[in-house]
C-alpha cells in the first residue's frame, strides 16, 4: 500500500477480503452444538394474546424448545427502552409504554415476536415455528399518525393518551408570531417526509454463547456500537453485568443506523442460551428485516416563511406530526427533536423560528434513526419551502437563498445551533457552474422538442454531524456521552494496531484511520491494523452513527498519537543525546533536526519495550489511549443541484444529471468520500423517487417485499458530478465535518424542487411515482386547454 | 423452504412417471419462481422434479417458416440467438427485458408460460404472434393455452415440450416496467403477419392476464403506425389496480406502449 497520509486516495485496506467473500459476517459464525432461533410473530397490527400452545411444535424433529413472554418476563429480562429522555412543553416526561422483547400480553405491529422456537437447524426451527398455534383477539388498528391522536382512535398503550408520546416545542413563539403580523409574504406548505425500511444488505444477525462454568455470555452481532449494546443489555434488561457480557460485531455488512439499535431478537438469543444450555444463533430473512428493522423519516409537517418585503426571512414556523411506531426505539425520541428541529435555520439567517412537534404511537414498526435521522426532514422542509418561495415572490432560487445566507461565524441560530464555519456562496456558484445552470432553458427548448419536460431544482443543505459534546446532549436528555476513545498500540517491531470505539459497518476504517498513522509517522499503512468491534479488545467507545467516525473517533485517535509522539521524540532525544525540541519525525524515522543522526521507529519502539536505556523515570512501552469529548457539532453544508426530464405520457422521471459540491472540512481519503456521497445520493435519490413504506388501513405492511418496495437500481441514478469545498471546521483537531449522510439529506428535495419546475406543479409529495407524476401532468394540461 | 424430495428427470417419460409416483410434486425448470415461494414457504411440494436435463426440451431452431424453443430454453439464450434476433427481433428484445442476467441466464420460456403470471412478458408474444404450445399430450394455439391470472389449459401432469413461433413480417415488444420489481406493468407486443393481419397483445395491466386489442388491431391493418393507435384507448375497467399503478394509469401505459412499440417495429 506504501505510505498514504491525509489525502491520499488509497485503495481500501478491506476490500480485498470482501470482494473475494472472505469477510467474517456474523451468520460466518458457527459454534459447537449451536441450535437455531426461529420467532413466531404477529400477524396482526394489534390483537390480544390469548394464548400459545406449543404442544404440536414441541413434537417436532429437532425442536429444544419453545419460549414465549411469560418466561422472558419470569426471567427478569428487562423492558426495551428508548435512551433519550424528551420532555413535553408542558414539562411532564415523554409517554413511553412497555415493551418486551417477547410480547405475552398485546402485539402492537406485525411482525412482532411473541414466541420463540430453538431447534437443532434453520430449518427445524422454522417449520416448528409455524406449528406453534397461537390465539389473538384482534382489536382495531390505527397506522395514520393524524388518526392516531384523534379521540376515539385505538388506544396502543395506557401510558399515552390519544397516543401521544410527547408535545415538544423548540424556539420563540411569540417573536415568531410577532414577525408574522409584519410580513409582507407568507408561504406556506404541508410536507410529508415518506416512510423508509433501511435494507442494509448484511440483515440483522445474532449469535449468543453462554457459559454456565463461568457465568458468561458472548454475544456476536450485527452491531455499530458494540459496547453501547453491552451497556444496555446489562444496565435494562438483566443479561448479565458488563464483565460477564462480551459483545462482538465483526464485519457488518451496512447498517445506515438500524443497527444502532438492541432489538428483541438479539436479546432473546441471549436469554435463550442460558435457558437451553446451547449457543443459540438468529439470522434475519428479508421479510423480517421488512417488518422489525426500525424504519425511518415518516414526518407531517405544515411550514410557513414569512418574509419582508425586500425578500428576507424574518420568520420560520412549522408543526410537525412524527410517526413512531409502535415502541419507542432507542434513539427514537431524539429523532424528530434535537436531530430535526435544531436544523430547521437551513443555510439562511433567520430571525425567529419556532417549531411543535407531535409525536405518536401507530400500529406499524418502530422508527427510528436512518441515514440522516432528522436532518433529512428538516432539509427537505427548508429547501422545498425555499424553492416555493423564491417562485412565489419570482425570484430565481439561487438568489432568493443568496439573499438569505449566513455569511459571519460563528452564527448562533434561534435553534440551539451555533454554526461555527462555511462559505454558502462557494458550493452554490460550484454547483451553479458544473451543472451550466445558464445552459438550462436551451436545454428546456431541446427536451421539449422531443416531448419531454426538462426540469432543475436545487438544495442548499446544512446538517450537523460529529454528534457531540456529551455535556450538551446529557443537557438536552440523552442517556450515554457522545465522546469517543482510542488506544494507539505500537508493538515493539514499530507496527502499529489502533484500537478504536467507532465501529465500520461499510465506512472504509481500516484503510482511514491507518492514514492518519502513516501521515504522522511516515509509515506504510500495511504497517497499521485497526481493531474495533469486540468488547474485550478494545476499551469502552461509542461507535459508528452520525457521520461522527472521522470528527470524534478520528479525533480521539489524533489525541492519542500526540502521547505516543511526545513519548517517542522523548526516548529518541534521549538515545541519541539532543534536545527533545529537535526531534522530527519523516519517513519513518525519528531525526535531529541539522544532524544526520537518526533512528527509525522500529528501533525506537524497539527501545520503549527492551526498556534498557530510557530516560530517568519513564515508563516502558509505547502506547496510549485518550477520550475525545467534541465541542460542537459540525456542520457539513452544500448545494446539490438535479435536472430532470419527465414523460409526460408515462410520468417517469429521468434524473439526468446530478451535482454535488459538499464542504465535509477536510478530507482523510477523496475516494472513500466519492463513495459515501454516490452512496447517499443514491439513497437519497431512492426516497424521493422509489422508496416507500406503506401501510393498509389494517397496519399490514403492502411493501413488504422487493417485489413491492422499490429501491434505487444503478440505472435509476444518473453518474454524479461532486466537487469539494474547504472551509476547516475550527472544533476538531484535523478540521473535518463528517460525509457520511449529507448526500442522503441534501438530495431529495433538490430532486423534488426539479420534477415540480419540470411539470410547473407544486403539489408533489415523496416518493413522486410516475403515477403520480403523470396525473399531475394531466391536471396541467388540463389546465392548459381550458 | 419446507423439506422436499429433488429428481432429475433424463427423459420426457421418466418425468411423467416420477410425477405420476410422487405425493405433491412440481415440476422444476429455471427455479426463478418457484424456488422463491418455496424459500417463502408459500409452496410445499413434496417432489421437484427437474425437467432442466430433457435433451428434446432444450434448443432453439427453425421449422420451416416458423422457429420451435424448447421449454427449458433460458431468456438469456433467446434474447441471444442469431435466428430470433433476425427473425422476430420483437421476441429476443422481449427476452432480454426479463428480469436481471442472473434471472435471465436460469428463468426458461416453459417455466414462465407455464405459470402465467399476469405481469409476465412472455405470454404477450405468444398471443400476439399466434404461437402454439406442444406438451407431452398435445398441441394447442396460444390463446386456448392462456386461461386467466396464474391459469393455464395444461392438466396437473402436462408438460410444455416447446413453443413455436411462426416467423412474421414485422414484431415489437414496449414494456412499461413497474418500478420496484421489474416486472411488466403494461407490456404491448405487436405483430404484423405475413397473411397481413395484425395482432396486438398486452400483458401486465389486465385483470385476467394477457389480452387482445381488436380496436388496434383493425386500425393498425390499415394502418400500420404509431399514430394509427395514439387515440384508441382500452377500458379501465378491465385493468389491474394496486400500489404501484391505478387501473386508469395503467390504461394509459396501454396506449403509450403501443405506440411505442409501433415506433420499434418500423
Ligand atoms: C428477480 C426476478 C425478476 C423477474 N422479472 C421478470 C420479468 O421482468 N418478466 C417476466 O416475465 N418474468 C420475470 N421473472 C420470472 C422469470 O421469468 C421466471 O423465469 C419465470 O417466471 C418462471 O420460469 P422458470 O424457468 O424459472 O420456472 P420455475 O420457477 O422452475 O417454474 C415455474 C412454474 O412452472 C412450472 N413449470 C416449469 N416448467 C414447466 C414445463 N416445462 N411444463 C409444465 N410446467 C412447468 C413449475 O412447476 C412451476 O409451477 C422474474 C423472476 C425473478 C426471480
Amino acid at each position: 500500500m506504501g505510505v498514504e497520509g491525509i489525502g491520499a486516495r488509497a485503495l481500501r485496506k478491506e476490500d480485498k477480503r470482501f470482494i473475494t467473500g472472505k469477510g467474517r459476517y456474523t451468520d460466518d459464525i458457527v459454534l459447537p452444538r449451536m441450535g437455531y432461533a426461529a420467532f413466531v410473530r404477529s400477524p396482526h397490527a394489534h390483537a390480544k394474546v390469548v394464548s400459545i400452545d406449543a404442544r404440536a411444535a414441541l413434537e417436532m424433529p429437532g425442536v429444544d424448545a419453545v419460549l414465549t413472554g411469560d418466561q422472558l418476563v419470569a426471567d427478569g429480562i428487562g423492558n426495551i427502552i428508548c435512551g433519550w429522555m424528551i420532555h413535553s412543553k408542558d414539562g411532564s416526561p415523554m409517554n413511553m409504554g412497555a415493551w418486551r422483547a417477547l410480547e405475552p400480553e398485546i402485539v402492537r405491529h406485525v411482525g412482532q415476536a411473541v414466541a420463540v422456537v430453538i431447534a437443532d437447524s434453520q430449518g427445524e426451527a422454522k417449520d416448528a415455528a409455524d406449528a406453534v398455534v397461537v390465539e389473538y383477539e384482534e382489536l382495531p388498528a390505527v397506522v395514520d399518525p393524524i388518526a392516531a391522536m384523534a379521540d376515539g382512535a385505538p388506544q396502543l398503550h395506557p401510558e399515552a393518551a390519544n397516543n401521544l408520546i410527547f408535545d415538544w416545542d423548540i424556539g420563540d413563539e411569540a417573536a415568531v408570531n410577532a414577525a408574522f403580523e409584519q410580513a409582507a409574504h407568507v408561504t406556506k406548505m404541508e410536507v410529508h417526509n415518506n416512510r423508509l425500511v433501511p435494507n442494509a444488505m448484511e440483515p440483522r444477525a445474532a449469535v449468543a454463547d453462554y457459559n454456565e462454568a463461568e457465568e458468561h455470555h458472548t454475544l456476536y452481532t450485527t452491531s455499530q456500537n458494540p459496547h453501547v449494546a453491552r451497556l444496555v443489555l446489562s444496565a435494562f434488561y438483566n443479561i448479565a453485568p458488563e464483565h460477564k457480557l462480551r459483545v462482538i460485531a465483526p464485519d457488518v455488512g451496512g447498517g445506515f443506523g438500524s443497527k444502532i439499535y438492541i432489538y428483541p431478537e438479539e436479546m432473546v438469543c441471549l436469554w435463550a442460551s442460558k435457558r437451553v444450555g446451547r449457543p443459540v444463533k438468529w439470522v434475519c430473512d428479508r421479510t423480517e428485516a421488512f417488518l422489525t428493522d426500525a424504519h425511518g423519516r415518516d414526518h407531517r409537517s405544515e411550514a410557513e416563511l414569512a418574509l419582508d418585503a425586500d425578500n428576507k426571512i424574518i420568520a420560520f414556523r412549522v408543526k410537525t406530526v412524527a410517526n413512531l411506531g409502535a415502541y419507542m426505539s432507542l434513539f427514537s425520541s431524539s429523532v424528530p427533536t434535537y436531530l430535526y428541529a435544531t436544523l430547521l435555520s437551513g443555510q439562511y439567517d433567520i430571525p425567529a423560528i419556532h417549531c411543535n412537534v407531535k409525536t405518536v404511537y401507530t400500529n406499524t414498526t418502530p422508527v427510528d434513526a436512518y441515514r440522516g435521522a432528522g436532518r433529512p426532514e428538516a432539509t427537505y422542509l427548508v429547501e422545498r419551502i425555499m424553492e416555493t418561495a423564491a417562485r412565489e415572490v419570482g425570484l430565481s432560487p439561487a438568489d432568493f437563498r443568496r439573499k438569505n445566507f449566513i455569511r459571519s461565524f460563528p452564527h448562533q441560530t434561534p435553534v440551539i445551533m451555533c454554526y461555527d464555519a462555511g462559505d454558502y456562496d462557494a458550493t452554490l456558484d460550484a454547483a451553479l457552474k458544473a451543472i451550466d445552470y445558464d445552459g438550462f432553458a436551451a436545454r428546456k427548448a431541446e427536451a421539449a422538442s422531443r416531448g419531454k419536460l426538462r426540469g432543475i431544482g436545487m438544495s442548499c443543505y446544512i446538517e450537523a454531524c460529529g454528534i457531540a459534546p456529551s455535556a450538551a446532549v446529557g443537557s438536552l436528555g440523552a442517556g450515554v456521552g457522545l465522546w469517543e476513545s482510542a488506544e494507539v498500540r505500537v508493538n515493539p517491531v514499530g507496527t502499529i494496531e489502533v484500537l478504536t470505539g467507532a465501529h465500520s459497518h461499510g465506512q472504509g476504517h481500516e484503510t482511514t484511520f491507518a492514514q492518519l498513522i502513516s501521515e504522522r509517522f511516515g509509515l506504510d499503512t500495511d504497517a497499521v491494523s485497526i481493531v474495533h468491534g469486540d468488547t474485550d479488545k478494545v476499551q469502552f467507545g461509542m461507535g459508528t452513527y452520525g457521520s461522527r467516525s472521522g470528527a470524534v473517533g478520528m479525533s480521539a485517535v489524533v489525541k492519542a498519537l500526540d502521547k505516543v509522539e511526545e513519548k517517542a521524540k522523548k526516548i529518541a532525544a534521549h538515545l541519541m543525546e539532543a534536545a527533545e525540541g529537535d526531534i522530527q519525525i519523516e519517513g519513518g524515522e525519528l531525526k535531529v533536526a541539522g544532524t544526520d543522526k537518526k533512528l527509525t521507529f522500529t528501533e525506537v519502539a524497539l527501545a520503549a519495550y527492551t526498556a534498557h536505556n530510557l530516560p530517568e523515570g519513564m515508563e516502558p512501552g509505547l502506547k496510549e489511549g485518550a477520550f475525545y469529548d467534541p465541542t460542537n457539532f459540525t456542520f457539513p453544508s452544500g448545494t446539490y443541484i438535479c435536472e430532470v426530464e419527465v414523460d409526460p405520457e408515462t410520468g417517469k422521471t429521468a434524473i439526468i444529471s446530478f451535482v454535488a459540491a459538499d464542504d465535509f472540512g477536510n478530507i482523510i481519503n477523496p475516494m472513500i468520500v466519492e463513495g459515501q456521497v454516490h452512496g447517499g445520493l443514491t439513497q437519497g435519490i431512492g426516497q424521493a423517487l422509489l422508496e416507500n413504506a406503506a401501510y393498509d388501513e389494517n397496519g399490514q405492511l403492502i411493501t413488504a417485499s422487493y417485489m413491492d418496495y422499490c429501491m434505487p437500481r444503478a440505472d435509476d441514478v444518473p453518474s454524479y458530478q461532486l466537487s469539494t469545498h474547504v472551509t476547516e471546521c475550527p472544533g476538531n483537531p484535523l478540521g473535518m465535518k463528517g460525509c457520511g449522510e449529507a448526500g442522503a439529506i441534501g438530495s431529495p428535495p433538490a430532486v423534488i424542487n426539479a420534477i415540480t419546475d419540470a411539470i410547473n406543479n407544486n403539489d408533489l409529495t415523496m416518493p413522486a411515482t410516475p403515477e403520480q407524476v403523470w396525473q399531475l401532468c394531466q391536471g396541467s394540461m388540463k389546465m392548459a386547454a381550458e | 423452504m419446507y423439506e422436499t424430495n429433488y429428481h432429475r428427470a433424463g427423459t420426457l417419460d421418466e418425468a411423467a412417471s416420477l410425477f405420476s409416483k410422487s405425493d405433491d410434486p412440481k415440476f422444476l425448470s429455471g427455479g426463478q419462481t418457484l424456488i422463491a415461494t418455496m424459500k417463502q414457504r408459500l409452496a410445499a411440494p413434496s417432489d421437484l422434479i427437474d425437467l432442466g436435463h430433457v435433451p428434446e426440451m432444450h434448443g432453439i431452431c427453425e421449422d420451416g417458416d416458423a422457429i420451435a424453443i424448447g421449454a427449458t430454453t433460458t431468456h438469456s439464450e433467446v434474447a441471444a440467438s442469431e435466428l430470433v434476433r433476425s427473425k422476430i427481433p420483437g421476441l429476443a428484445k422481449l427476452a432480454n427485458g426479463i428480469g436481471d442476467p442472473a434471472v435471465r441466464h436460469m428463468g426458461t420460456i416453459g417455466g414462465s408460460v407455464a405459470n402465467n403470471d399476469p405481469a409476465a412478458d412472455y405470454p404477450s408474444a405468444l398471443v400476439a404472434l399466434g404461437a402454439t404450445v406442444s406438451t407431452n399430450k398435445r398441441s394447442l394455439p396460444a390463446e386456448d393455452f392462456f386461461t386467466g391470472m396464474f391459469d393455464t389449459a395444461l392438466e396437473e401432469d402436462e408438460i410444455i415440450v416447446s413453443v413455436t413461433f411462426p416467423v412474421v413480417e414485422k414484431s415489437a415488444y414496449a414494456k412499461y416496467p413497474n418500478p420496484a420489481s421489474r416486472y411488466a406493468m403494461a407490456g404491448v407486443f405487436v405483430a404484423k403477419h405475413k397473411d397481413g393481419s395484425v395482432k396486438v397483445a398486452v400483458t401486465g395491466a389486465g385483470q385476467d392476464g394477457v389480452f387482445r386489442v381488436a380496436a388496434m388491431e383493425s386500425a393498425l391493418s390499415s394502418n400500420w403506425s404509431a399514430d394509427a393507435v395514439a387515440d384508441i384507448s382500452v377500458s379501465a375497467d378491465d385493468m389491474m389496480a394496486d400500489i404501484h399503478g391505478s387501473a386508469a394509469y395503467r390504461a394509459n401505459l396501454v396506449t403509450v406502449m403501443a405506440k411505442r412499440a409501433l415506433e420499434a417495429a418500423g
